[in-house]
């Protein structure tokens, strides 16, 4: 099959699109940035992706995922590279992810508040709280459910909740 | 010693320090004092074996002898290992941890910050990544290290004991041999003197917050460049290794 004429590289992202972050569902594997290219040639579909984090244990399981979702539409050699360069960061996360998070109950990352002082963070960035909207919450770790989130508590409506953080 | 075997034994170093002390992070896994630091510690592990797998996959990549990341994390014994003889020290106490995490993720910081300019595009782009993990792994450390010294009484005694004894392993992290000054030159590798300044500074700043003394410099124990450990890595890499050597075809 020759790919290049059946297919358009738009429509190869459509496909990927349809593919659920696996520990966030409600937001897609393009819409979390980690979809860097998608290239046609006449015998194969290459995509390249980057991970979130070194060690993020989803990255095989989109790699799984891609290969399904490619093989039901009919796409049969397929072949996924990995980058790490440029590093993937919270801005190669769609605004709509970020609405889309917020819905779930994960307060979506403050684009361009990365700590960047390094040691003993000044604490300026203010996390709404994804529940009841409130402003007054306490960072309780820099380390959450999975790798990409921090642990914060709202102190109006005491609910714990996780933050997608900056890198 | 050329080129490929300089590069290859240098991404062996970067990915040593980070598998071993991942394996250590990991050893707190329900061990934690609460649930929140149980939930860090495993996390920083997993960064530090993501940043081991890119790093030992490159290793082979240069090597050529169609070994994967497991092959080296799994096939090698304690006299081929290059990590720092820091990453391997016991978890002890929390504050040993701590304290331990502390200068070990202090170096990578530097380290990574210089290597993100180096002229090997993979080692470059490896630091770039890396130091933003990195970076949340030393404010977590720094942080308690200056609740735990600037806390009780009992806690700051304890923790200082855990800095003087972890101390005589730091000189090592600096150690550089043939293969930094044939690296240097092709401008791949950092001078580890500078990246000393730094992290000498950054320790400075962090004990002196933590109401802590800086251990006075006496004799430093060495090893690393040659593989030469202490006791406790044969136990380590006897645990991580069981499975994959008790069951050589298993997969998971």
């Amino acid at each position: 099959m020759n790919y290049q004429e059946k297919y358009t590289e738009n429509q190869i992202l459509e496909f990927l699109s349809e593919i659920p972050d696996p520990e966030i569902p409600v937001i897609t594997i393009t819409e979390l940035g980690i979809v860097r290219n998608v290239e046609l040639t006449d015998k194969k579909v290459i995509i390249t992706i980057t991970p979130t984090y070194t060690g993020c244990p989803a990255m095989k399981l989109f790699e799984d995922e891609i290969i399904k979702k490619l093989h039901e539409k009919g796409i049969n050699t397929i072949e996924i590279k990995l980058v790490y360069s440029p590093a993937w960061t919270t801005n190669w996360m769609t605004n709509k992810a970020k609405e889309k998070l917020t819905a779930y109950g994960i307060a979506p990352p403050i684009s361009g508040t990365q700590d960047k002082g390094v040691l003993f963070s000044s604490g300026v960035k203010k996390v709404i709280c994804p529940r009841c909207k409130s402003q007054n919450t306490i960072l309780k770790s820099q380390f959450g459910s999975t790798a990409c989130k921090a642990f914060y508590q709202c102190n109006d409506c005491l609910e714990p909740f996780d933050y997608f953080k900056c890198i | 010693m050329t080129a490929k075997e300089a590069l290859l034994n240098y991404c062996l170093r970067l990915g040593d320090s980070s598998l071993i002390l991942g394996q250590r992070m990991s050893e707190w896994c329900s061990n934690g004092p609460i649930l929140e630091e149980d939930i860090a510690m495993t996390n920083i592990a997993l960064d530090l074996f993501g940043q081991a797998r890119t790093m030992l996959t490159y290793a082979g990549e240069i090597e050529e002898k169609g070994k994967t990341e497991d092959d080296f994390a799994y096939k090698r014994n304690e006299r081929e290992f290059y990590n720092s003889l820091l990453s391997e020290r016991p978890n002890g106490h929390f504050g040993d941890t701590i304290a331990r995490n502390f200068l070990q993720s202090a170096y990578f910081f530097h380290l990574y910050t210089t290597l993100s300019s180096s002229k090997d595009d993979m080692i470059s782009a490896h630091a770039v990544k890396s130091l933003k993990e990195v970076t949340y792994h030393l404010r977590h450390s720094a942080e308690w290290l200056v609740r735990l010294g600037d806390g009780t009484a009992e806690s700051h005694e304890k923790v200082q004991i855990s800095l003087d004894d972890l101390w005589e392993f730091t000189g090592d992290l600096f150690e550089m041999n043939e293969v930094d000054e044939l690296l240097i030159k092709e401008g791949i590798a950092v001078d580890l003197n500078e990246i000393k300044k730094e992290w000498i500074k950054t320790v400075d700043q962090v004990l002196e917050r933590a109401t802590l003394k800086k251990p006075e410099n006496g004799y430093m124990q060495t090893g690393r460049l040659n593989a030469i450990h202490s006791e406790y890595l044969g136990h380590l890499i006897a645990e991580m290794q069981f499975l994959p050597r008790a069951y050589p075809d298993a997969k998971w």
